[in-house]
C-alpha cells in the first residue's frame, strides 16, 4: 500500500511541506498543488529537502498551478516531475489512498 | 474507478473549490465515475445561487451545477455546516442537495478513492 | 450533552464493508473552525462501524488540551466533547510524540487517554489507513 500525499501550501507559509515529508512513507508519492508548487522551484534548503526526499519518494508538481504562478518548468529542482490534472487523477488511481496535508 | 471528492472551502477565498472542480472534470474526462462531491465547512458556500462573481471570471457555482446537469454528478452540501452558515434550500444552486454527514462517510466507504481539497 | 449528534439506527448504515478511516487533526482549536467541525464529523461517522483512528499532530495536539475556558472569547467550549468519543466506540486516539514535545506538552495535559507515537510509528499507522480525512 502506498499513498499519494498532496501539499497545497508554500513551504514558507505553512509546515505542511515539512510534516508531509517527515511522515510520508518510503515509496509513496508527493504532489505539490496550488501554492504548494512553490516548493518545486524554491532552491536553497527546500530544494535540498526535496532532493533528499526524492531518493525515497516520488515527487511531482502540478504544471497548471506552476504556470499560473509564472514559474516555467526549467526552474523546477531535480527530482520533481510535472503532471497535469489528468496526471493527478492517474496518481490518485495508482496509489491506494490520497492524504491531503492541509 | 469511483472517486469521492470532499471540498472544505468556499469559492474564491481559497483555490480548493477550483482544484476540486478541475480534478473532478479530469476524472470524468478519463472515464472515471464520480461517486459524490461533498461540501463541508465553508465548502457549503459553493452552493449559494445568490452569488454574482464578475462576468470576466469563472463562476464556480455554475461550474459545479453544470457538472451535475451534464454528468449527473451528485453534489451534496452538509446540513449542519449549511445551517451554521445560513445556506438553505431557498438559496441552493441547481444540482446541489442538502443532506447529512453520513453521505460523506458513505462516499469514503463506497468510492475507491476519497480526495480532499481544503486549506 | 444535548448537543451530541443522534446516533441513527444501525441498519441504515450497514454497507458490509469495513474500512480503516483515519481523521488527521493538525490545526489548533478556536483560531479556525476545523477542530470543532471535524470532531462533529468523527461523532457522526461513529455510527457507520468503520475502523476509526484519530490522529492529533502538529498544532492539532492543542485540541485535546485540558482546562480550556472560552467565556472570555465568547465561543463555545467544545473540548469536553472529545471525552464522548469513547462512548461512541472511537477509542484509537493517537498523538505525535514530536508535536507534543516541541509544544512543551505531556500526556498529563490531555483531556483524553491517547497513545503517543513517534514519527516512524505514526507514519506507519497513517500508511495503513484506507481513507484519510484531513481538515
Amino acid at each position: 500500500m502506498s499513498k499519494l500525499h498532496t501539499v497545497n501550501k508554500s513551504p514558507f507559509e505553512r509546515n505542511s511541506f515539512d510534516s508531509c515529508l517527515k511522515h510520508a512513507e518510503d515509496g509513496s508519492a508527493v504532489l505539490f498543488i496550488e501554492d504548494g508548487v512553490y516548493a518545486a522551484v524554491a532552491g536553497g534548503d527546500v530544494a535540498a529537502r526535496i532532493s533528499e526526499a526524492a531518493g525515497r519518494l516520488k515527487v511531482y508538481v502540478l504544471g497548471p498551478d506552476l504556470a499560473a504562478r509564472g514559474m516555467t518548468e526549467d526552474r523546477i529542482c531535480d527530482g520533481v516531475s510535472v503532471v497535469d490534472y489528468g496526471g493527478f487523477v492517474d496518481l490518485a488511481e495508482a496509489h491506494d489512498a490520497v492524504h491531503s496535508w492541509l | 474507478m469511483k472517486f469521492g471528492v470532499l471540498v472544505n472551502e468556499g469559492p474564491f477565498t481559497h483555490q480548493s473549490s477550483d482544484s476540486a472542480y478541475q480534478f473532478t472534470k479530469a476524472a470524468l474526462e478519463k472515464g472515471h465515475e464520480i461517486f459524490r462531491v461533498f461540501f463541508y465547512y465553508d465548502g457549503v458556500n459553493n452552493a449559494n445561487k445568490l452569488a454574482e462573481p464578475p462576468t470576466d471570471d469563472r463562476n464556480l457555482m455554475e461550474n459545479w451545477s453544470k457538472l451535475a446537469e451534464e454528468h449527473g454528478v451528485d453534489l451534496v452540501v452538509c446540513v449542519a455546516a449549511a445551517l451554521r452558515r445560513g445556506l438553505n434550500d431557498d438559496i441552493l444552486a441547481a444540482g446541489f442537495r442538502i443532506s447529512g454527514l453520513g453521505q460523506l462517510i458513505e462516499a469514503g466507504i463506497q468510492a475507491d478513492r476519497l480526495v480532499i481539497f481544503g486549506d | 450533552m444535548s448537543d451530541l449528534p443522534e446516533i441513527p439506527p444501525d441498519d441504515d448504515e450497514d454497507f458490509g464493508t469495513v474500512k480503516k478511516f483515519c481523521y488527521v487533526n493538525r490545526k489548533a482549536p478556536y483560531g479556525t473552525v476545523y477542530a470543532l467541525e471535524s470532531l462533529e464529523m468523527v461523532l457522526i461517522a461513529a455510527a457507520f462501524d468503520q475502523d476509526v483512528s484519530v490522529v492529533f499532530m502538529d498544532d492539532g495536539v492543542y485540541q485535546i488540551k485540558k482546562d480550556q475556558e472560552t467565556d472570555g472569547i465568547g465561543m463555545k467550549n467544545f473540548s469536553k466533547t472529545y471525552r464522548a468519543l469513547e462512548g461512541y466506540d472511537v477509542e484509537k486516539l493517537y498523538v505525535s510524540k514530536e508535536s507534543m514535545e516541541e509544544r512543551n506538552l505531556t500526556t498529563d495535559d490531555f483531556l483524553v487517554d491517547v497513545e503517543v507515537l513517534d514519527r516512524d510509528a505514526l507514519s506507519a499507522l497513517m500508511a495503513e489507513q484506507e481513507v484519510v480525512i484531513t481538515s
